[in-house]
């Protein structure tokens, strides 16, 4: 029958029943529409399902693949089909030149996606380096979103020569090639330790490769809240707050920082995204995660010796990064549609 | 007008051709005779000054552009370590009790540029190579009367144990006492003679005028160089400095090792200088078998360990690693047996001197068969060094970065807290001779100048070439032991009259070396050449390795 009666838990009974809805929240109504658009939820599903497989590292080496994914294991050997094999192979024909590390073997096993040039299973090391790469990506994000809110509403707020001297700052930032100076930093601070306070940083550290993507990126994010601050400095229920006499700080921290909260959220998949593929180039350039520990990037870079042979060592890491970064940008625009549907962003 | 734009020579010269006294010399002719050989490496070396550049790439080239008063002979195999005359006439017998040696230079060579070899130009060359601040001056040089001074004050270095007679074309040296490597030390491309109107300084990259087969047509450290024959060159002993096949010999950098091969491959580049990437060696030895060459050297690749420095101040540290190396492994690293022999003593085998010995293994003795963990813990235990840090250094290129890697995870399974420094291939080797930089360990390798014992043990292991805040001492652990200092003086000096009992000696010096541990040795490296299809002729010294004026492209 087409004229049954819709009930009120189907979707779009308020439209078809042309009443108004009920009244939903903010955020209430974003999580609705973000609901409705099944790009953003599997790429969230992606997502969890990566960070959990990348959280169960410990036990993955432990007991599937049996290794130690950060010794090397040069004469080590492996059963495949009853007969043990050389993890790392020597060449038999020919004048009996050069070691080929194992390939895959497919199974849910030690070095299922074979080995790399040091007979590390390649399968322990990209769980693990997904660790890292996360861990990385998601920390420089929060850094990177927090020091970009404060300057973006300090500059946007207060206006006059502490916006005109944070903008130059930010601008000499965003005007430096960030790769250039990202690696830049990386050098200079991976050969010396250096203090913080009471934190002492050293070059193998993860905070360095954290602290350098987090600060780089400021201006990507400052600038954009910085305009949206502006605008609502004018805005009437600011300057209602303003004609009360409400100090400016708290018209910052009540009326202007949850206004630009949802921006920030956008941002935050988005760049996210972003710095788990700078993270990745500067442990591939060898100024990122320091072996023996891993990272997406690191592997590849191992994985560059081996092209020829074994090329899965590459391959298996740059998957885990497409996987990642599409599924990042894909909630990030779910993100934006459902909480910000007038913004035009973009990163990167 | 157009003789002097298309000719690279300076007025003078130009005007001395118009003149018509100094007529430039027709190339030879034949059928291998002709075209150009490409030869392609990563990067370039730095100076083209042959009495500064201390290093493999260019001590190829150098003996075709210029010439000493002797050279090695230009040959194939062990034969390339016979030392023959070059700009001198013959080898003269020293006099005066082995301390005086008197050249007769031959007649009528010329430079490149068209000036004629004088018996001046040998002594001023020598003279320049203190006040360039050669990197051997103050341990092979000295030996010449005045040499001391001259390291002194090489600003006001005069040399007097360096006589020139330019009438008579005769140069004489005096030593302050016998040495029985001179020759050695002259045939080296240090030795290489110059104008004497040369500026004593590094010449950087502007080329110096020599008297070898070949010259510099330009030189650009970020793109490469062009040899041409030299128009002056006139063949006075085959032996010594031969003509070339190829008249044009282009060095091409910049490609990865990878793309080098590549490059061959396909005969877009006739030869290519790094070693060839691990993951393509099997492709390359079983498509091109031809145009793969493997020949055995003497050199060695070993860990330096600081012994001024925690924690390898420590002998038991030192030798707890020692017997942990598990040299199979790095062997396999490098690229399998068939290119590398694990080693534990640091002069290779072939060299005078050489007497197998291996404490460092499982069943010790001659032979490294297996590395022996119990007892290395015992002796981390003993050294109480367990728990601290420890930086190596290593170059950011295979095979180093992967010996580094392997390095970094045994030094984790000793107890310590291992990071790797991985730097560029241009600077590594200075900057682990530096006291500055305090480096703890890194990974080097030391291949031979010259065939002798005291090119691996007095060179790198005497405290004379210890030199605290200076990027060129080669004697990188800081090692200093007066009691083997006196033998390898012994060595030198018996070695004059008693050969083989100097060997004696020399196999005792590197027993007690190997037993300090100032180094550890991990293997015994073979040496592999890649050629185009076109390469004809491919001559391996085991002097200067791959002989480019010896190998055709027609």
């Amino acid at each position: 029958m087409s004229g049954a009666e819709p009930t009120y838990a189907e979707a779009g009974w308020d439209e078809r029943v042309g009443l108004a809805p009920p009244a939903l929240g903010y955020w209430a109504g974003a999580f609705r529409k973000l609901r409705r658009k099944p790009s953003a939820l599997v790429s969230f599903a992606v997502l969890v399902l990566i960070v959990l497989s990348c959280v169960v590292a410990p036990y993955y080496a432990r007991d599937v693949s049996r290794t130690d994914p950060f010794a090397t294991n040069v004469g080590g050997t492996t059963m495949v089909g009853g007969k043990s094999l050389d993890v790392l192979q020597q060449a038999t024909n020919g004048l009996g030149l050069g070691l080929t590390p194992i390939g895959p073997l497919w199974r849910f096993g030690p070095y299922a996606l074979g080995a790399d040039d040091q007979g590390r299973d390649v399968a322990a090391r990209l769980l693990y380096g997904g660790r890292n790469s996360l861990l990385i990506g998601a920390a420089s994000t929060v850094i990177c979103l927090a020091l970009a809110t404060l300057t973006g509403l300090i500059a946007g707020f207060f206006g006059g020569i502490i916006d005109r001297v944070i903008s130059i700052f930010l601008d000499i930032l965003w005007a430096f090639p960030i790769y250039l100076l990202a690696i830049s930093l990386s050098i200079v601070l991976i050969n010396q330790s250096i203090g913080i306070g009471p934190l002492q940083l050293t070059g193998g550290s993860l905070l360095l490769p954290i602290l350098i993507i987090g600060v780089v990126y400021v201006p990507y994010v400052a600038r954009p809240i910085r305009g949206q601050v502006l605008s609502l400095r004018n805005s009437e229920f600011v300057l209602a707050a303003r004609g009360l006499g409400v100090p400016g700080l708290r018209i910052l921290w009540r009326d202007i920082l949850p206004n630009v909260f949802s921006t920030v959220i956008v941002f935050a998949p988005l760049m996210m995204a972003l710095n788990i593929l700078t993270e990745a180039a500067l442990s591939f350039l060898s100024v990122g995660v320091q072996p023996p520990a891993a990272s997406w990037g690191t592997i590849i870079h191992d994985g560059e010796a081996l092209l020829y042979t074994q090329p899965m060592v590459a391959i298996a890491p740059g998957i885990a990064i497409v996987l990642t970064v599409l599924a990042l940008n894909i909630l990030g625009d779910g993100l934006r549609d459902a909480l910000d549907p007038r913004a035009k962003l973009r990163v990167g | 007008m157009r003789l002097f734009r298309k000719l690279p020579m300076a007025p003078a010269l130009a005007a001395a051709l118009v003149l018509g006294s100094l007529p430039a010399i027709a190339a030879p002719s034949g059928p291998h005779y002709g075209g150009t050989l490409r030869l392609v490496a990563a990067a370039a070396e730095g100076t083209m000054d042959p009495q500064v550049n201390y290093t493999l790439k260019y001590w190829q080239i150098f003996p075709i552009l210029y010439d000493g008063l002797v050279t090695f002979q230009k040959a194939g195999g062990t034969d390339a370590f016979k030392i023959v005359p070059d700009l001198a006439v013959s080898i003269p017998t020293p006099t005066d009790g082995g301390k005086t040696y008197s050249f007769t230079l031959q007649k009528g060579v010329r430079f490149s540029n068209g000036q004629t070899l004088t018996a001046d130009d040998v002594r001023a060359t020598f003279v320049r190579m203190f006040k360039v601040l050669n990197p051997n001056a103050g341990t092979w040089y000295n030996v010449i009367e005045g040499g001391d001074a001259c390291v002194k004050t090489p600003a006001s270095c005069t040399l007097p144990g360096v006589v020139a007679d330019d009438a008579a074309g005769t140069v004489t040296f005096h030593l302050v006492h016998p040495d029985s490597e001179f020759l050695d030390q002259l045939a080296v491309p240090f030795g290489s003679i110059a104008p004497a109107s040369t500026p004593a300084k590094d010449m950087g990259t502007t080329p110096i005028p020599g008297s070898g087969a070949y010259m510099i047509k330009s030189y650009d450290p970020n793109k490469g160089m062009v040899l041409v024959r030299n128009p002056y060159f006139k063949q006075w002993n085959a032996a010594a400095q031969p003509w070339g096949y190829v008249d044009e010999i282009d060095y091409n950098f910049g490609l990865t090792p990878d793309a080098q091969v590549t490059a061959v491959e396909n005969g877009q580049d006739d030869w290519s200088f790094d070693n060839i990437p691990l993951d393509r060696l099997n492709e390359i030895a079983t498509r091109y078998p031809q145009q793969l060459h493997l020949n055995p050297l003497l050199a060695y690749w070993y860990l330096e360990l600081n012994v001024n420095l925690a924690p390898f101040n420590n002998l038991a540290a030192r030798q707890a690693l020692a017997y942990a190396l598990n040299r199979g492994d790095l062997v396999k690293l490098y690229g399998g047996p068939a290119l590398a022999t694990p080693s534990c003593q640091v002069l290779p085998p072939g060299m005078p001197g050489y007497a197998a010995y291996c404490p460092y293994t499982q069943n010790p003795g001659t032979k490294w068969t297996a590395p022996d963990m119990a007892k290395a813990k015992a002796l981390m235990a003993k050294s109480g060094t367990a728990g601290q840090a420890v930086t190596i250094i290593t170059q950011t290129i295979d095979p180093y970065r992967a010996l580094g890697v392997y390095l970094q995870s045994l030094l984790n399974q000793l107890g310590y807290k291992a990071s790797v420094k991985a730097i560029s291939p241009d600077i590594e080797f200075t900057y682990l001779q530096n006291t500055k930089n305090k480096v703890q360990i890194g990974i080097s390798d030391w291949y031979q100048d010259y065939p002798a014992p005291s090119d691996f043990l007095n060179v790198l292991y005497s405290c004379a070439n210890f030199h605290p805040g200076s990027d060129t001492s080669i004697n990188m652990p800081g090692f200093c032991d007066s009691s083997i200092d006196a033998l390898m003086q012994q060595a030198m000096t018996l070695s004059l009259t008693d050969e083989a009992g100097a060997n004696k000696i020399w196999a005792e010096v590197d027993q007690k070396v190997t037993d300090a541990s100032p180094t550890v040795t991990m293997f015994n490296p073979k040496h592999t050449d890649f050629v185009s299809k076109r390469v004809g002729n491919f001559v391996f010294s085991g002097q200067t390795y791959f002989q480019p004026e010896l190998a055709w492209v027609k």
